[in-house]
Parts: C-alpha cells; structure tokens; sequence
C-alpha cells in the first residue's frame, strides 16, 4: 500500500524531477503530490527548468565538431597548410594579447621595443602550437640534456645554458630548434605534475638589455626580458604569480651561468 | 589505447554541450573543450579504467574553476557582460531566460545541475565528478532549482501582480 502520509523532503522532490527515487518510493511521492499542489507546482516548474535547459543548449551536441576539436587535429596537429593556419591563429591571439587586451607593455614606445614585441610573438604562437603537442612536443628529449646544450649552441651560435626547474615543480620535457626573427632560436619545455607547461624561447635580439616585463592574455601569458642582446621569453599558463617565480629563477640561472661573457 | 581515445572521441560533442551552457559562450566554451582534450590525452596514462565520460567532465569543470580564477584576477581582460549577451542567447526570450538564470548560479551549483539535467549523470556520478558526498549534489541541485525559479517568477512580474 502506498504510504501517502509520510512527509516528502525537498531533497526527495527533486530526486523525484531527476528519476533518482527507487519505485515505491517514486510512487507514494506521485500520490502524495496528488494532495499538495503547492509541492505539484514546484516539481512541475523544476521539470520545465530542465526542459528549457535541454531545449536552450542540447542542440549544441548535434553541431559538428570544429576542426581543431578532432582527435586527429589534437594529435597530429594536421598537416603541414593547417599548420600555418594554426600560426597565423596563434599570430592573431598573441597580438590580441599585447595589444587589443589593454595589457600592452607599460612604456614599450622604443623601436627597440617593437622590434622585442615580435620576438615575443614568436615566442607565444611557439608556445600555442607545441604546448598542445601531445605526440611531438619537442625535437631532443630532457633526458638527452648535455646533446641538447651542445647541439643548440652550436647552431645559435652562442652557449646555451638550460635552466634547472625542479625546485619549482617542473621538469624539462625537451627542446627544439625554431626559426627566429634573426637567424636560429632555442625552444626549451617543461612540465608540472598536473600537466602544465611551460616554455622558454632564446634568440638574438636588436635591443640590448631590458628589465623583465610581462605580457598577460585571459589563457597565456609571458615575461620577457633582453640580457646581452639575447630575448628570451618565458610563456605559461595565465596563472601570474606562478609565471613570475619560473621567469625569476631562469633570469637568475641565465645570468649567473655567464652565457652573457661568452 | 584505441578504445581511450575512442571513448574521448565520442564524448566530444557532450562536451561541447555542457561547455556551452557551464560558460554560455560559444568561443570559451570550444577553448574549455579544446584544453580538456588535450589535457585528457596526454593524461591517458592517468587514467585507470573506470567512467571515461565522467573523468573527463571532471578535467573540464577543474579547468573551468582555474579559468574563472585567472579571469577574476584580470577583470579588465574579460568583458564577462558579454558571456550572457542576448545574441548569444538565441532569439527566443525563454531560452534568453534561463541562460540568465543559470547566470546568477554559484558555479558548483551550475555545474551540477547541469550534469544531472543536460547531461543525464545520475547523483552518484556527479557526486565523483565533484569529489563531494551525494548529499552535497542534493543540496546543490536544491539550492540551484530554488534560486533559478526565484529568478524566473522575478523575471515576470506583470504575471503575478495582478492586483
């Protein structure tokens, strides 16, 4: 016999809206609200709350699924005209960065600086294309760290001292080669334990020597600085204070490693 | 590997769906999408059996919460008026509505009954995707279902002030 006198709890109501009552409970429920309007309205409006729901974002499910949203964009990184696509997006994204988004570098007038401003650039779509490499992030493997510094030095051109994270919690993924404004540039990767990474990009620079400066989008962003006529810029994930300490602790490796005598 | 990477596939377009209505806008909502993939397949090794589809609405709603973190850090950067834009929200003024509503959710609110509703996982899912007990979805959903009807009976005042 259903039980129309037990008192029904508002947690029982909406477990009743979602299906989540066994049986005799999800009956006793219907009879009682037979002889509670009040309660009857309610679960009737929390049903048409769903329904609206359903009917104002379902659709979406039935869209196609955007390119850059497919397995096969996500791990192979498409081929080679996507893949210019793909820059000339992160291109798009990295000036949105400094300049549309109001966060443009605090008195970064100078021909100097703008020169400094493309290098930055390149250095953000590197990080927007090869951060989301899952396959092929890097060219050399951390584990090959004294190859890698023997190999980018020699076609930088000057040494290449990479910077130790672990104290901060991240570990060198690899490196690789890129083409930078004026001649070669070194990548360098890292990652955290929850997956996150970071980047630091190295190359020859017009300017020669500012203060670190920081560059900051809603996903990514950057500090940078020149040392020596050598920019290098330091991109992650939108999280500041984080960024700041990786940046400080490669500025000080930098410059205590003497690459700027050699 | 072949069945992972399958199964993410296959979710995509439920992710997609709880995207869009979790940030009610078009382009965050694919970039959400876009980081959970990609976090999802380099994490793969992380993953030991068990709800496909629930890990990764777990990954989304953690990027999310860090994404609406960075975003409160930096409001300059994120016009969030724009998030809730009529012209996003479809010509018609019902579905304008409830994106409005589920606006003014506290976002572990939205979160869950979103899963539940659109998505369709039962208390006990939600409940891992959350990393909280059942009873915390409960008074989560109620709390969500009490404040949007509130916002919506709000919402119409020409139809109960018939004095």
């Amino acid at each position: 016999m259903i039980d129309r006198e037990r008192p029904v709890s508002e947690d029982e109501l909406n477990a009743y809206v979602d299906g989540e009552l066994p049986a005799d409970r999800r009956e006793a429920v219907a009879a009682w609200l037979a002889d509670h309007p009040d309660a009857a309205a309610t679960v009737a409006a929390y049903t048409a709350q769903a329904e609206s729901i359903r009917a104002r974002f379902g659709a979406v499910a039935e869209e196609p699924v955007p390119e850059r949203l497919t397995l096969d964009h996500l791990l192979h990184g498409g081929n080679s005209s996507r893949r210019w696509t793909a820059m000339a997006a992160a291109a798009v994204i990295a000036f949105a960065i400094g300049g549309g988004a109001g966060w443009f570098v605090r008195g970064a007038a100078s021909a100097n600086a703008s020169g400094l401003d493309s290098v930055t650039a390149d250095a953000l779509d590197a990080y927007k294309l090869y951060v989301v490499e899952v396959r092929h992030p890097v060219e050399v493997p951390g584990s090959e760290r004294a190859h890698m510094t023997q190999w980018l030095s020699k076609r930088l051109g000057y040494a290449q001292h990479i910077p130790n994270l672990e104290s901060l919690g991240l570990k060198l993924v690899g490196g690789r080669l890129l083409p930078g404004p004026t001649g070669a540039a070194a990548f360098y990767m890292y990652e955290g334990a929850s997956g996150e990474r970071y980047t630091i990009y190295c190359a020859k620079a017009g300017a020669p020597e500012t203060a670190l400066r920081y560059k900051g989008g809603e996903r990514y962003s950057a500090f940078y600085w020149v040392d020596d006529q050598r920019a290098y810029v330091v991109s992650g994930p939108a999280e500041r204070d984080r960024l700041e300490k990786v940046a400080k602790s490669i500025y000080e490796q930098v410059d205590k490693s003497g690459t700027r005598k050699s | 590997m072949a069945t992972f990477r399958q199964g993410v596939e296959a979710a995509i377009p439920a992710l997609r769906r709880y995207a869009r209505a979790l940030t009610r806008n078009a382009d965050s909502a694919d970039d959400l999408v876009q980081d959970t993939l990609v976090r999802a397949l380099r994490s793969e090794h992380l993953f030991h059996g068990g709800e496909l589809r629930s890990w990764l609405y777990t990954i989304l709603c953690n990027l999310n919460r860090n994404r609406l973190r960075s975003l409160a850090r930096r409001p300059v950067l994120s016009p969030l008026e724009e998030d809730d834009a009529p012209d996003l929200a479809g010509p018609e003024a019902g579905g304008r509505d409830i994106a409005r509503a589920l606006a003014t959710l506290a976002e572990e609110q939205r979160e869950a009954l979103l899963l539940v509703v659109l998505e369709g996982l039962s208390y006990r899912e939600v409940a891992d995707v959350q990393g909280v007990p059942i009873g915390t979805v409960m008074s989560r959903l109620a709390r969500a279902r009490v404040q949007i009807k509130s916002y919506l009976d709000g919402e119409r005042p020409a139809l109960r002030c018939v004095k």
